[in-house]
């Protein structure tokens, strides 16, 4: 693998494009097999048929990938996701079942500190499944998430809910984020621009 | 005992788990007071227990076809949950749909 800097720009971003295509294409005909649950040559040439008419006709805005995977990140979250996911079910299920109660929420906005539409659409996926938050809506071009959190008891539970879910940007950027996104996130600051 | 034994019984425990796990978040989506609040529900506990259950499909059926569409079931659901429970959600407070006496904060209608 080459790196980045090496090639000129408009190559990058074809080449980019072209990569994130065939990506894509790989993960579709690997998917058409696993569905009619064997391998055959029957099933790969049916499945690079329908993925090429896929992708011909539901095209998807390109979201180039500029991080980079990093097996610890990745483990670290993938457990810590699993832990929580548990934690929420068990949470929720409690005070579904608890008699009487009726959990007071509120809704908070919170800004990512890497506006990327990968970082927003994985961290708004993640932060569903987790403790106590739900996303509402997102303003893209601002890099808001606006949650809405169950079971709030007091501005001090706001607070922590905000700091958890900047930690989860955290942990999805140690698995998936660019040095320079992760550099940003670790010092805790919140750009405007990303340099 | 033998490894077949351990997975039935491996299979045994997570369906159950899977099945009240989906039970509470039925009990969750109908008792909660609103939308917002449902859909917590309708997330958490419910692809929690589709995923138990999935997984004592799993330990159950062991065979490599069956595997590989029981992964394939449980990805989907982890992605298009959260899709899911937001477009309801972003529906239901844009209807206004949503029980202000309830809300602490509302960082959403300052905007």
């Amino acid at each position: 693998m080459t790196a980045p800097g090496a090639v000129p720009p408009d190559r990058r971003t074809r080449f980019g494009r072209w990569r994130d295509q065939m990506i894509a294409y790989g993960w579709l005909v690997l998917a058409w097999n696993l569905f009619w649950g064997e391998f055959t040559w029957g099933n790969l040439l049916g499945g690079l048929l329908i993925a090429a008419v896929v992708l011909l006709f539901f095209p998807l805005p390109p979201v180039t990938f500029h991080g980079r995977l990093r097996l610890w990140g990745v483990l670290a979250f993938g457990s810590r996701f699993v832990v929580e996911l548990v934690r929420a079910s068990a949470h929720v299920a409690r005070i579904a079942v608890q008699p009487g109660f009726t959990p007071r929420s509120a809704i908070i906005a919170v800004r990512l500190r890497v506006p990327t539409d990968l970082n927003l659409a994985l961290t708004a996926e993640a932060l569903s499944l987790v403790p106590g938050t739900l996303i509402v809506e997102v303003d893209r071009d601002a890099g808001i998430l606006y949650v809405h959190v169950l079971d709030v008891r007091g501005p001090a539970a706001l607070a922590a809910s905000r700091e958890q879910i900047r930690d989860l940007e955290q942990r999805i950027v140690a698995a998936v984020g660019s040095d320079d996104e992760l550099r940003l996130v670790r010092t805790g600051t919140v750009a405007k621009e990303p340099p | 005992m033998t490894l077949g034994t351990v997975a039935d019984w491996l299979g045994a425990v997570s369906l159950i788990a899977g099945a009240l796990l989906s039970l509470a978040a039925a009990i969750g989506v109908l008792r909660f007071p609103d939308t917002l609040s449902r859909m917590h529900a309708a997330t958490k506990p419910q692809v929690l227990g589709v995923l138990l259950l999935l997984l004592g499909v799993g330990f159950r059926l062991r065979s490599p076809a069956d595997l590989g569409m029981v992964v394939l079931i449980g990805i989907f659901q982890l992605a298009t949950a959260p899709v899911a429970a937001q477009m309801i959600g972003r529906a239901a407070y844009r209807a206004g749909r949503v029980d202000r006496r309830l809300l602490d904060a509302d960082e959403l209608a300052d905007r």
